[in-house]
């Protein structure tokens, strides 16, 4: 009875000993230490002793519990498996409603000029990402390609807006589709090649064409202005009237103070919509032959092979329309910046649009926009808690942990749940239960 | 008239194959037809190239050599096969019957043009949707055109929603034929191992092909499955008419339930014939039938079983 | 002429570089068809971990420069070889037979994960060693331009070919090797047969990832400076090297290592170091898009 009840307690102790020596060898010398360049630009080594002791002792203390409940009566089990909530019907529209509501309830609540970092970071910005999310899962929640290049698409939508603004003269509506478009184009150009190839050398190839891109936009100066980026093209208008002060724009038509608030809101609601017509087009695609043939070829792309299903034609068409969102978020991302540059379209951008994918279970709109508005949202929360600086500093970044925490967070719902939603699946269409019938 | 409608009405005709990775020859010249309304039993050892044959007519290989030719109507004609092979067009249909070169044909334009439809050794359902979608994929060449290739199902016309309606008719009747109505909406790949290899059949024949080519459907059923299995296949085909090409393992299945048997060893073709001649021909016994006399017995008793009423 | 024999030289010392680094990626991708995505994060990795013990030993103990490298070479191949073994074991062992983009996204998230881990505990900054081991030894003089070939050069060319002669021997004539040869073939039948496949695995990615670490240790030898994002450039350049070379062959890797190295330093030289990176990675679609067995690897035909 003793030594029963005692075993699990001394094994936990062994695993969690030698959990912390491999602990340590892994934070000897990047935690342990840290080199940074004194006066002379010299480097010069800081032991950090405490917190190289945090480390191991939280490596003890992890591996203890997980082997403490490793050792748990395996009845527990079950009762784990039980609670999958069922989809509320309630859920989405009231979810539009706070949508809808946000950026003037913040604007009664906190004035125009406090208003602004609310409607613009947590209000576009994520919905922005909203946007990407909802585009890129098509082509990998949906068709299961993983596109490592997507920023490029990205980057065409803005850079074509900040380019074809100014030359052509057109109004952002007409170049908002122009710029889907023209991204559309751009993935079909890249698609046509590259579709034929194995999912992870397809990952690999977008990357390098998106990396390419990239290495262009910062070098052909005479047209993207190099790392100095582009700005100074046309800015949003409220149907021809311009967000400025004077006699002629908005405010002064509308009698109103002018606020730079305006702009963003209009601007919030743009994209509101067009993640709202984004959603419409993704929902109802899923439910008709295209959009089974993209979960199809998700599924088993040979199988489909099998069945006629020219699968390298439904991969352009996953590939080219996830493109064309991201075309139109880039152009309603210059909109919003009034200024494009090279650094905004790295790679870090498409996994963080990857992640957000990722993270909301490949596949569900509702998880994509949920993970955007956690992974954007909460490290624009955590840069306005400033107290943090005072902790860690005043380089603190939280972007920086921000991606430390993404990246755990991928290898961990790959580890457990790697198909996401998948398996909480809703088929696109049911027969429900077999009617009662001959008895 | 022979009797026998490989020979008087061939639907498929496989003309000297040989298909070769790197050193290895898994399948070498090997010729025959399958006629139609047949059907037509492929077997052979564990790697004898009946999978690889498999694929060539599929399209997922490229025979090294040799010609297969198609016409979904039956009536395959050498003369017209010959025309067409001097040219370099992959079908023609002057004479009226459609006819297929499929050595030049990819693997979906196969499926989809010569409505040649298959199922796989190890099962290739799409295991995270559910059995009714998977039957419903199946349609999807027929599905395509009325949707409007995506527009006018977007602002939901009525005429994609009655061809939509017709495709989940045609799939309950499939689902319930194989006993898996019930289990309708649930993942394809939570289904029981002889339910899967059920319904990969039953998708198969969603997509209303002329052929049907079945990889080992009864591997791994029990006898009372693959008993279950052999009448289905025997009913599908004499409903529907279609031209069923197996590979099988299961003796007591193959000679149940055929017209015809070719079978394969070593990449050659070795016999070819009904199945009363092929059990009788010694290299047959020799090389497969003789190792699994065992085997033989119950088949035998099975099929005078069969034959009695 | 002169400048030729230059760049071929400097080609030649940062193609060693990368072969080190594309032997990791092509020997995963063999055992289990998985693109290790993190690896070349994990070369970064080790890079740092090169750095601050190598500041530990000559500013901590006063040890040479000379002998501290040498010590610091070995430990930090068991350091990061550690690493890699605890990577393996947390976010690929379990993906294993997951559907087929798990093992991807997952070193995805692993690689995002160390490039960031890098970057908070130590600084987003270049961080550069004062040089040493920068004796030069005049190839050709008198003319326009005189060759030079640097002792760290011939250290770095010669480590690696002494490395790779082991790895060769370790591969070829051992028993791991032939267990892992025998897993890359088939896993399933290796594991009936006594294989122990997840240790051939675990061993696979320690040796890989000793192999990245002297190349680290190598690559701070030769730029005398590191960032936390340098994972990423070379960790792609590297997978390039492996796939040109055929991805899954080992001389692959070194050769496709050399060509990557060589067109990398002629194309700076002659076109436009702006566009240098361009030159790898359109290589790399060239490659995968038209000869995906690239150069020595053996040609396939999907099995269905
Ligand atoms: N894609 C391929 N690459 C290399 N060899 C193959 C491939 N497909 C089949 N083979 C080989 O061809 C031979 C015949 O295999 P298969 O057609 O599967 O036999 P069967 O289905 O009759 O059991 C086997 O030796 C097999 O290893
Ligand atoms: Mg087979």
């Amino acid at each position: 009875m003793l030594s029963a009840a005692a075993s699990p307690f001394s094994r936990a102790l062994k695993e969690s000993a030698l959990a912390t020596l491999i602990v340590a060898g892994l934070a000897f010398p990047i935690i342990a230490f840290r080199a940074d360049p004194d006066f002379n630009n010299l480097l010069e080594l800081s032991a950090r002793w405490p917190l190289f002791l945090a480390f191991c002792a939280l490596g003890f203390g992890l591996r203890f519990l997980l082997s403490l409940w490793e050792s748990r009566p395996k009845a527990a089990l079950a009762l784990a498996q039980a609670t999958t909530g069922k989809q509320r019907k309630w859920l989405a529209p009231a979810a539009l409603a706070a949508l809808v509501a946000y950026p003037l309830l913040i604007l009664a609540l906190l004035g125009p000029q406090a208003a602004l970092k609310w409607v613009d970071t947590f209000g576009v910005q994520i919905l922005l990402y909203v946007l990407l999310g909802w585009g890129l899962n098509i082509t990998v929640g949906l068709a299961g390609l993983l596109d490592l290049g997507y920023v490029a698409f990205y980057a065409v939508g803005a850079y074509g807006y900040a380019l074809l603004a100014p030359l052509t003269g057109l109004s952002f509506w007409a170049l908002l589709p122009v710029c889907g478009l023209l991204a559309a184009f751009w993935g079909f150009c890249i698609g046509f090649p590259v579709l034929r190839l194995r999912g992870d050398y397809l990952a690999i190839v977008t990357l390098a064409f998106g990396e390419m891109l990239r290495i262009v936009a910062v070098n052909w100066d005479a047209v993207t202005k190099g790392e100095a980026g582009l700005y100074g093209f046309p800015g949003l208008t409220f149907f021809g009237l311009p967000f400025i002060p004077g006699p002629r724009g908005f405010a002064a038509h509308f009698g109103v103070a002018f606020a730079g608030v305006h702009k963003l809101i209009f601007l919030y609601y743009l994209v509101l919509a067009i993640a709202l017509l984004a959603n419409f087009v993704s929902i109802r695609l899923r439910r008709l032959p295209l959009g089974r043939a993209w979960e199809a070829l998700r599924e088993d792309e040979i199988a489909c092979r099998a069945l006629g299903l020219d699968t390298a034609k439904i991969k352009l068409t996953a590939f080219a329309l996830g493109a064309f969102f991201a075309g139109v978020a880039g152009c309603l991302f210059a909109l919003r910046q009034g200024f494009v540059s090279p650094s905004s379209f790295t790679f870090t951008e498409s996994a963080t649009i990857l992640a957000i994918v990722v993270l909301g279970g490949g596949g569900s709109q509702f998880g994509v926009a949920m993970a955007a508005a956690l992974i954007v949202g909460s490290s624009e929360l955590l840069r306005e808690l400033t107290f943090l600086k005072a902790i860690f500093g005043e380089n603190f970044d939280p972007t920086q942990y921000r991606m430390l925490l993404v990246g755990i967070a991928m290898v961990a719902m790959m580890n457990f749940r790697p198909r996401g939603l998948v398996s909480m699946r809703q088929p696109t269409i049911t027969l429900g239960p077999e009617p009662e019938a001959r008895s | 008239m022979t009797g026998f409608a490989w020979i008087d009405d061939p639907l498929l005709r496989v003309d000297r194959v040989t298909m070769r990775f790197g050193g290895l020859t898994a399948v070498n010249d090997v010729s025959f037809s399958v006629g139609r309304g047949d059907i037509t039993a492929l077997i052979g050892p564990n790697g004898a190239g009946k999978t690889t044959l498999f694929n060539c007519l599929t399209g997922f290989y490229k025979p090294t050599v040799g010609r297969i030719a198609f016409s979904p109507k039956g009536g395959l004609d050498d003369d017209r096969i010959d025309e067409l092979t001097a040219t370099a067009r992959r079908n023609s249909n002057d004479g009226g019957e459609d006819l297929y070169l499929l050595e030049r044909m990819a693997d979906f334009e196969i499926a989809k043009k010569a409505r040649i439809a298959r199922t796989f050794q190890n099962i290739r359902l799409f295991s995270g949707m559910s059995a009714l979608e998977n039957l419903i994929v199946a349609q999807h060449i027929a599905l395509t055109p009325a949707s409007g290739y995506g527009v006018f199902g977007l602002i939901g016309l009525p005429s994609y929603r009655r061809a939509e309606s017709e495709a989940v008719e045609r799939a309950k009747k499939w689902l319930e034929r194989i006993g898996l109505r019930r289990r309708a909406d649930d993942p394809a790949g939570a289904l029981p191992y002889g339910d899967q290899r059920r319904l990969e059949i039953a998708r198969a024949m969603c997509a209303n092909p002329a052929l049907l080519c079945l990889d080992e459907p009864a591997a791994g059923l029990n006898a009372n499955e693959s008993h279950g299995l052999a009448t289905l296949l025997r009913e599908i085909r004499g409903e529907s008419g279609v031209s069923i090409l197996l590979i099988e393992h299961d003796m007591a299945v193959v000679m149940a339930i055929s017209d015809h048997v070719v079978v394969l060893d070593y990449g050659q073709k070795i016999a070819d014939g009904s199945p009363l001649e092929v059990r009788e021909n010694p290299a047959v016994i020799a090389a497969y039938l003789g190792v699994e006399d065992e085997e033989l017995g119950p088949a035998e008793a099975e099929l005078t079983a069969e034959t009695k009423p | 002429m002169e400048i030729f024999l230059q760049q071929l030289i400097n080609g030649v010392t940062l193609g060693s570089i990368y072969g080190l680094i594309a032997i990791g990626y092509t020997m995963v991708f063999g055992i289990i068809g998985m693109v290790n995505f993190a690896h070349g994060d994990v070369f970064m990795l080790s890079a740092f971990i090169a750095l601050l013990l190598l500041l530990l030993l000559t500013q901590g103990f006063g040890v040479a420069e000379g002998p501290a490298f040498v010590v610091v070479l070995f430990a930090s191949m068991a350091l990061t070889a550690l690493w890699n073994f605890v990577i393996e074991r947390v976010a690929y062992r379990r993906l294993r037979g997951s559907f087929r983009l798990a093992p991807l996204i997952s070193a995805i998230g692993m690689s995002t994960f160390l490039a960031n881990f890098v970057t908070v505990t130590q600084g987003p900054n270049n961080k550069s060693i004062p040089p040493f081991l920068d004796k030069v030894i005049a190839i050709t003089s008198g003319g326009a331009y005189d060759v030079t070939l640097s002792y760290k050069q011939i250290l770095i060319v010669a480590v690696t070919a002494a490395l790779l002669a082991a790895f060769w021997y370790v591969v070829q004539k051992t028993p791991l090797g032939r267990a892992q040869r025998a897993c890359e073939q088939d896993a399933k039948m290796a594991a009936l047969l006594g294989v122990d496949v997840d240790r051939t695995i675990a061993l696979t990615f320690v040796i890989g990832a000793a192999l990245a670490a002297v190349a680290g240790s190598l690559f701070l030898l030769h730029y005398g400076v590191v960032k936390s994002s340098d994972g990423f450039v070379p960790g792609v350049k590297a997978f390039t090297a492996a796939v040109l070379g055929g991805i899954g062959s080992l001389p692959g890797a070194v050769l496709g290592g050399m060509a990557i190295g060589l067109i990398e330093t002629m194309w700076g030289q002659y076109f436009s170091s702006d566009y240098k990176d361009v030159a790898a990675f359109s290589i790399l679609a060239v490659t995968l898009i038209f000869m995906p067995s690239g150069l020595l690897g053996r040609p396939d035909v999907e099995k269905v």
